[in-house]
């Protein structure tokens, strides 16, 4: 029983670390949780149902699904965000624009689509395996290893790849990043390209996992993926994904112990804690104050 | 050319604040006399419901005001004091047959303890961090009245709750009570603003909003003023709370949620944050706006997120965030005493 | 003892020595300055005596009460106000206003005086308000009395940040960097205003790069470099140490 909890909550929780990398690599290159990421996810998941509809095959239309929400992703930095780095706003101001652009997608969805709650088809249906008394499903096995897959891609991608060199540049120092001839606006555009997309990828898994999509889905994922990316440390890739794990873990088990309620309280209170006594996360670094 | 176009805009502001300043008592009387008729110029008891729920929701962003336009602390949970203030309040009065003054009271003490219990763990955070907390916080807190269903009702919320009466006499929309109501607890709650605004204590605020590490510098307690700053804003918006039970007589869960929080926060942003005058205008503009716009449907609503991400891109002080240009006001002894010693400089000059 | 001692101080970021048992004793109603290279480790020093740094050894003692490591907040109380080398003001505040702020700390009504604008509340406030505009008048910035911080000019920002300081009822003012942009008219008006402060019995330490402003002014001088003190003494032993020309050779000339 216990051991299932914990495999439902690992499934869960590889889902959860492909949104926190959203935030994760935003807030690295900006020092801004993007609020709207939520509901990008939730776009995502539209798109994907969207698509899936129009009968193009699976892949084809969730392919479809990833490049829209990148692409969503850009348009959000490039109407929205680029101007105020431009005019040197407030960083209060970015929060609230983001949140703003939060408001406008899910209602966008909301009249688009409606708000109910939609059927999205099962991915990856091939049935259960048991081992011993776990019930193993090849939806669950396949959101793993997928989830591992991307994270993998981008760790490599930021570590090894030369836009990753300039990415990890841009979180040293912008001003001196630019000064270098990195075009500082093109790779925060392209990090909220990899934001978006992946959290269409995350989208399109949980929604065949629970086939169901709905315009405000977005809220709860966004915040527990943040509380994930919090936990981990935010900024760090390793770390959403320890994050992701841990937020989904602790759901499954609070759904367990105290009622499925207070399933959601959970992120949120790990969330608190993890603010309160450790503010930098598991694998954050600590700064100095300049005077 | 820019500096004309700006110099031209201030004087606009200066006019303004000048005749506004020489017709103080005209404009004053004649507003006063508006509001206090105002009731028996309409037969309709819709558009008064949504006038007191302009005043509430005024009352509302005054209270998020203190926190987020005063001390630049911006509030995602606001709707959680709202609705501890609106749940003690409304229980107190169902279950204990408690009078509305009382049991508001209550709910603000109520909900200044949370502000308490949620200031002061947060004061290390910074900025997003401290946003993402608050909205945790109004989380758990529907969370709670959602779960807690021995004393909450749980989902099905509280229902035929009272309206609040003076010596026996009901106060309701219909006989225009409720409307006085809102107006003398807007008018105390705006006079309190103003007082807080204008003493030591919104120096420090303002202080620690612009530089935290000067403000330290300068001897100012910034945990107590944090949380203090909590602490009022909870207070004001908990006393809305109530007032909103009232007017409503049913409240669960669901009349909390994060939404209620943004629609907030909107209104103070639309304003101008750290302007009295904003939160009137804001929520004028914010509240009527839904109902005169029920044709646009579903679409209304993204037009709150529009108003957040334009006004944060071409008019982040808000609609009347404007500074003042007057000069800033002596008292009469302060210039008396000045110009004592300004002629005594003289008299010591010409010996 | 001295009115300010600090004793052998020390403050390590990781495993960098940012500070190095730096002593110096600061007498009642003298000025002292403190140069060396940039990256020396002034402003730190400065950091360490108003309590936004811990420091990792040493001790400060203030007026024979030991104060290191105390919150800024009582370090202010206790009489020690500073300046910022990048100025640091409450731009959306008005002059007087700023000025005001920095009489908080010896205002002595309460919440509810405020609230219901007790006598007690009109008495301290007027008070306050006047000693403002005479802080103000001394330094020269009444007639910008009712502007905003921000609409200032430069020179004027930094008279500002002193008078702040100076609102606060501190005894001894640390000024960092304070002829910093100022044209050579402005530092020397900023200059007699440094001397009138003396003599009106405030105890000034000073960071200073322009050597016009540090040589004629300075009672005593103590240089850094790299963390560590490397002289100390009076302004013509100072122009002509070996050390201390070694430091900024390349640099400038120190009798300049």
């Amino acid at each position: 029983m216990i051991g299932q909890q914990i495999f439902n909550g690992l499934t869960l929780g590889m889902a959860y670390a492909l949104i926190a990398v959203g935030y994760s690599l935003v807030f690295g290159i900006l020092r801004l949780v993007n609020f709207s990421h939520g509901s990008v996810y939730a776009f995502g998941a539209h798109a994907a149902l969207l698509f899936v509809g129009m009968k193009l095959g699976i892949f084809p239309a969730i392919l479809m699904s990833l490049i829209f929400t990148g692409v969503l992703g850009i348009l959000i930095d490039k109407t929205a965000l680029e101007p105020l780095r431009k005019k040197k706003s407030m960083p209060i101001a970015s929060l609230i624009t983001t949140i703003g652009i939060s408001n406008i997608i899910q209602n966008m969805l909301t009249a688009t689509f409606g708000s109910q709650k939609k059927a999205f088809p099962a991915l990856f249906d091939f049935g259960v395996i048991s081992v011993g008394k776990l019930q193993i499903s090849w939806t669950q096995i396949c959101m793993c290893i997928i989830s591992l897959m991307l994270m993998l891609v981008l760790v490599l991608l930021v570590h090894k790849t030369k836009i990753g060199l300039a990415m990890r540049a841009c979180e040293q120092n912008p001003k001196a990043a630019s000064m270098m001839g990195i075009n500082v606006n093109f790779i925060i555009s392209f990090t909220f390209f990899l934001g978006g997309v992946s959290a269409a990828i995350a989208g399109a898994l949980i929604s065949g996992y629970y086939q169901i999509v709905y315009p405000n889905m977005g809220y709860m994922a966004g915040l527990k993926a943040f509380a994930a990316a919090v936990l981990g440390g935010i900024g760090s890739l390793p770390g959403a994904l320890i994050g992701g794990l841990l937020v989904g873990v602790s759901e499954s088990m609070a759904a367990t112990f105290l009622g499925s309620t207070y399933r959601d309280c959970m992120a949120f209170i790990i969330l608190i804690i993890v603010l309160i006594v450790r503010p930098n996360g598991l694998f954050g670094k600590k700064g100095i104050t300049k005077v | 050319m820019n500096d004309i176009k700006q110099k031209k805009n201030f004087n606009i502001i200066l006019y303004l604040e000048q005749f506004i300043d020489r017709f103080k008592l005209p404009l004053a009387v004649s507003s006063a006399v508006l509001l206090l008729i105002f009731p028996h110029l309409l037969t309709n008891q819709y558009i008064l419901t949504i006038v007191v729920k302009v005043g509430i929701y005024i009352i509302l962003a005054l209270g998020l005001n203190i926190l987020t336009g005063y001390v630049g602390l911006v509030s995602l949970g606001h709707a959680g004091f709202v609705a501890i203030g609106a749940y003690t309040a409304s229980l107190l009065a169902t279950r204990l047959g408690l009078g509305f003054f009382l049991s508001m009271l209550c709910g603000m003490i109520c909900a200044g303890i949370a502000g308490i219990l949620l200031g002061l763990p947060t004061l290390r955070l910074s900025g997003t961090y401290l946003s993402i907390v608050t909205l945790g916080f109004g989380e758990i807190i529907k969370t709670i009245a959602m779960n807690w269903d021995s004393v909450t009702n749980g989902t099905l919320g509280v229902k035929n709750i009272p309206s609040p009466s003076i010596f026996g006499l009901k106060l309701t929309i219909a006989n225009g009570g409720f409307y006085y109501l809102m107006l003398v607890m807007l008018l105390i709650v705006t006079l309190f603003c103003y007082v807080t605004y204008k003493s030591r204590t919104g120096r420090a605020f303002l202080a620690i909003k612009t530089d935290e590490m000067a403000g330290i510098m300068m001897g100012i307690n910034v945990t107590y003023y944090k949380v203090l700053a909590f602490v009022l804003s909870a207070c004001i918006c908990a006393s809305a709370g109530a007032l909103y039970a009232s007017l409503i007589g049913y409240i669960d869960p669901n009349t909390f949620t994060f939404d209620v929080s943004t629609m907030i926060l909107s209104i103070v942003i639309l304003g101008g944050m750290g302007t009295i005058r904003g939160m009137f205008i804001g929520s004028i503009i914010l509240i009527t706006f839904p109902e005169l716009s029920r044709s646009l449907m579903d679409y209304r609503f993204v037009v709150y997120g529009l108003i957040l991400v334009l006004m944060m891109r071409f008019r982040p002080q808000g609609l009347l965030g404007w500074k003042s240009q007057m000069p800033y006001k002596l008292s009469k002894s302060i210039t008396r005493k000045l110009e004592q010693a300004r002629s005594d400089k003289q008299e010591n000059l010409s010996q | 003892m001295a009115y300010l001692q600090v004793n052998e101080i020390t403050k390590r970021f990781g495993g960098i020595v940012a500070v190095d048992k730096v002593s110096f004793e600061v007498n009642k109603g003298e000025i002292v300055s403190i140069i060396g290279p940039n990256g020396a480790g002034k402003t730190t020093v400065f950091n360490m005596l108003t309590g936004v740094y811990t420091i990792d050894e040493g001790e400060i003692v203030f007026d024979g009460k030991p104060i290191h490591n105390q919150k800024p907040q009582d370090i202010v109380k206790v009489g020690i106000s500073r300046t910022f080398q990048n100025i640091r003001l409450f731009y959306d505040l008005r002059v007087v206003e700023n000025v005001l702020v920095g009489t908080h700390i010896n205002t002595n009504y309460n919440f509810f005086d405020s609230v219901f604008r007790t006598p007690r509340f009109r008495k301290e406030e007027d008070d306050k308000v006047y000693n403002a505009i005479r802080i103000l008048q001394s330094i020269g910035l009444d007639n910008r009395r009712d502007d905003y911080a921000q609409n200032l000019p430069y020179g004027d920002q930094r008279k500002l940040e002193i008078a702040r300081a100076i609102a606060t009822g501190a005894k001894v003012l640390l000024l960092d960097e304070p002829a910093a942009g100022m044209n050579p008219q402005e530092s020397a008006e900023l200059l007699q205003f440094i001397r009138s402060l003396k003599v009106q019995g405030y105890t000034v330490i000073m960071i200073e790069h322009d050597m016009s402003v540090v040589m004629n002014i300075s009672d005593r001088i103590y240089v850094i470099d790299h963390g560590k003190p490397i002289a100390k003494g009076i302004p013509s032993e100072i122009a002509n140490n070996e050390r201390v020309i070694e430091a900024y050779l390349g640099g400038v000339n120190i009798n300049a």
